[in-house]
């Protein structure tokens, strides 16, 4: 069963047309990747999918629901979840209090303060919850923001770059996590540039360039693919 | 009752400065010394400091909005107007028997929150944020104190009461409660004083549980990245119109004491320099800590009055240097400032003794 559909999406910033009749499926259960190279219109792609833009036509499915018209928060109601690419967590606030708003609303009293020891321990930040968001480590910043998107326990994962700024071995522990989560029954769409973690977790691939599907297939059908390595390149795809 | 402990236990949190028995007895006796206070002065000092007191919810209204909240309002006297004339009006229309008075201040409260929830949802639901957001206000509470100061014609009235223009509405009669023995007027001396206080503590408890609630957590969580707290599933404009129409109905509050305690209320009450005031009370003492904000509100507020017997043009140019101090010194506030380093000050005195 598909869990997010797109038909035939556009979207125009003036006479810029940054996705262009762009059709994607998600099957239920998979871990899926976004690719391209810059500007190929991904973050768009999430915008509109989260309701952030909206687009000029087109429709978004999500579990069957017509979303094309949702605001944002009443998708993430339905069941999505999203980790941005600059790592966005409450600078200001505690890192336990970060926590807390994520999760307040599903559970009170102790068995929320339960809830957030166990992610804190999850994300091995007990020693910093009180600290200021702000002041952890890039790295810290987004096991914080993954940990408040899955504590929704979404049934769509939306990362964009989660392993931005990581080092290998964080890079491969974020892609395990990945897959634990996946394990769990959540299905992942996640923008990546790092194509070692796309290697780690994808099952399927999907090459954004210029707003429009360029290809799509498994891992090794991508990389396989002289035009996906053409436009990486630079170089015009005649 | 484990619902009311539990409520008891959100007066102290991660929003609010201020914890345990030493902070507790503090304000114990500051309570203490307020309640005692009356018995060892005279009447016109009280009505005085009533008048401190008046200011200290629009304050608190406006440390709700734009310290919490992070929208910053520039027109909270438009609700400090519309209520206090609201009140006006409505008591010089059907008089203070029958504890009348006290459902006008209601009604004056609420009205004022009827025009913060039109106003807020324009504003909110039309993306309007940032500094735009303090310009709408300001022109809504500049058009007010415009609009009022042209209605000198005896043809501006609602029922009987004239609004007057620049010369204001007055004679209102102030808050009275109905009394088998006659009814009991409170006259701006310690009946008033009472009132006002036992406002003020239920008011500040009762923000300080609010904002220590999970409402309180969504409203920082919106002033430190709305965005985020909108993809966690929170509407993000639904919670800033409640915290204005609150802010508003706060304000709103110190229209109507104000009014009720000097029985007169005037358009200048909304124009520039009444706009401009809260913000500096508010910036001064700390516009992300309640408490922080009554102290420098009252603070403030005595060093301006004292400053007026030398003349009011200095007194406010003595205001706009604090801001500037402020914002150059200490930007979350100097009264802020104090208590964070008095905060870590027994911090390291516990350990040094450990």
């Amino acid at each position: 069963m598909s869990l997010l559909e797109l038909r035939k999406l556009n979207k125009h910033f003036g006479g810029l047309h940054v996705t262009n009749s762009v059709n994607l499926t998600l099957e239920a259960g998979e871990i899926h990747c976004l690719i391209g190279p810059n500007g190929a219109g991904k973050s768009t792609l999430f915008r509109l999918i989260l309701g952030e833009h909206h687009p000029g036509s087109g429709d978004i499915f999500f579990a069957g629901e017509n979303i094309t018209a949702l605001k944002s928060f009443a998708r993430i109601h339905l069941g999505l979840s999203v980790k941005f690419q600059v790592p966005g967590v409450f600078k200001g606030l505690s890192v336990r209090q970060n926590l807390e708003i994520a999760l307040q609303s599903r559970h009170r009293g102790v068995e929320l303060a339960q809830e957030i020891d166990r992610l804190l321990a999850f994300l091995g930040l007990e020693a910093e919850q009180a600290q200021t968001a702000g002041n952890l480590s890039h790295g810290q910043k987004q096991w914080l923001e993954i940990g408040m998107a899955t504590s929704l326990k979404p049934r769509l994962l939306l990362l964009d770059e989660p392993t931005a700024g990581m080092s290998p071995e964080e890079t491969h522990l974020t892609g395990e996590m990945v897959q634990r989560l996946n394990a769990n029954g959540m299905t992942v769409l996640a923008i990546e540039h790092d194509m070692a973690f796309v290697r780690q977790v994808a099952q399927r691939v999907t090459v954004l360039h210029l707003g429009q599907v360029f290809a799509q297939g498994s891992i090794d059908q991508i990389v396989a693919d002289a035009r996906v390595a053409a436009i990486y390149l630079g170089q015009s795809h005649a | 009752m484990s619902g009311f402990v539990s409520l008891l236990r959100r007066l102290e949190g991660p929003q609010t400065l201020g914890r345990g028995p030493a902070f507790w007895s503090a304000f114990g006796l500051a309570l203490a010394i307020a309640l005692a206070y009356p018995l060892f002065s005279d009447g016109y000092t009280v009505g005085n400091t009533i008048y401190f007191f008046v200011w200290v919810f629009i304050a608190l209204g406006l440390c709700l909005i734009w310290g919490y909240g992070g929208s910053l309002s520039f027109g909270q006297t438009a609700f400090f107007g519309v209520a206090g004339y609201g009140y006006g009006i409505l008591t010089l229309n059907f008089g203070a028997a029958y504890g009348f008075t006290w459902i006008a201040l209601l009604l004056a409260v609420g009205i004022a929150a009827l025009f913060a929830l039109l106003l807020g949802y324009f504003m909110f639901f039309g993306r309007i944020a940032g500094v735009f957001l303090g310009i709408v206000t300001l022109a809504v509470t500049l058009m007010l104190e415009r609009f009022m100061a042209q209605t000198a014609g005896p043809e501006w009235h609602v029922g009987v009461a004239r609004l007057n223009g620049f010369n204001g509405m007055s004679a209102m009669p102030p808050l009275t409660i109905p009394w088998p023995d006659g009814p009991i007027v409170l006259f701006a001396d310690i009946g008033l004083y009472y009132v006002v206080l036992g406002l003020l503590v239920v008011v500040y408890l009762g923000l300080r549980i609010l904002m220590n609630s999970s409402f309180g957590n969504v409203i920082v969580a919106i002033r430190e990245n709305p965005e985020r707290a909108e993809m966690l599933g929170y509407d993000v404009r639904k919670y800033q119109l409640v915290t204005f129409v609150i802010g508003a109905a706060l304000a709103g509050l110190s229209g109507v004491l104000y009014t009720v305690w000097g029985q007169y209320i005037t358009p200048s009450s909304m124009g520039m320099t009444a706009a401009a005031l809260p913000l500096i009370w508010v910036a001064v003492g700390g516009r992300s800590d309640l408490t922080s904000t009554v102290i420098g509100t009252l603070l403030v507020l005595a060093a301006f009055q004292a400053l007026t017997i030398y003349g009011s043009q200095y007194a406010l140019v003595f205001m706009g240097v604090l801001l500037v101090l402020t914002v150059l010194i200490a930007p979350n506030g100097l009264v802020l400032g104090v208590m964070n380093w008095l905060g870590r000050l027994a911090t390291r005195t516990r350990r040094g003794t450990n």
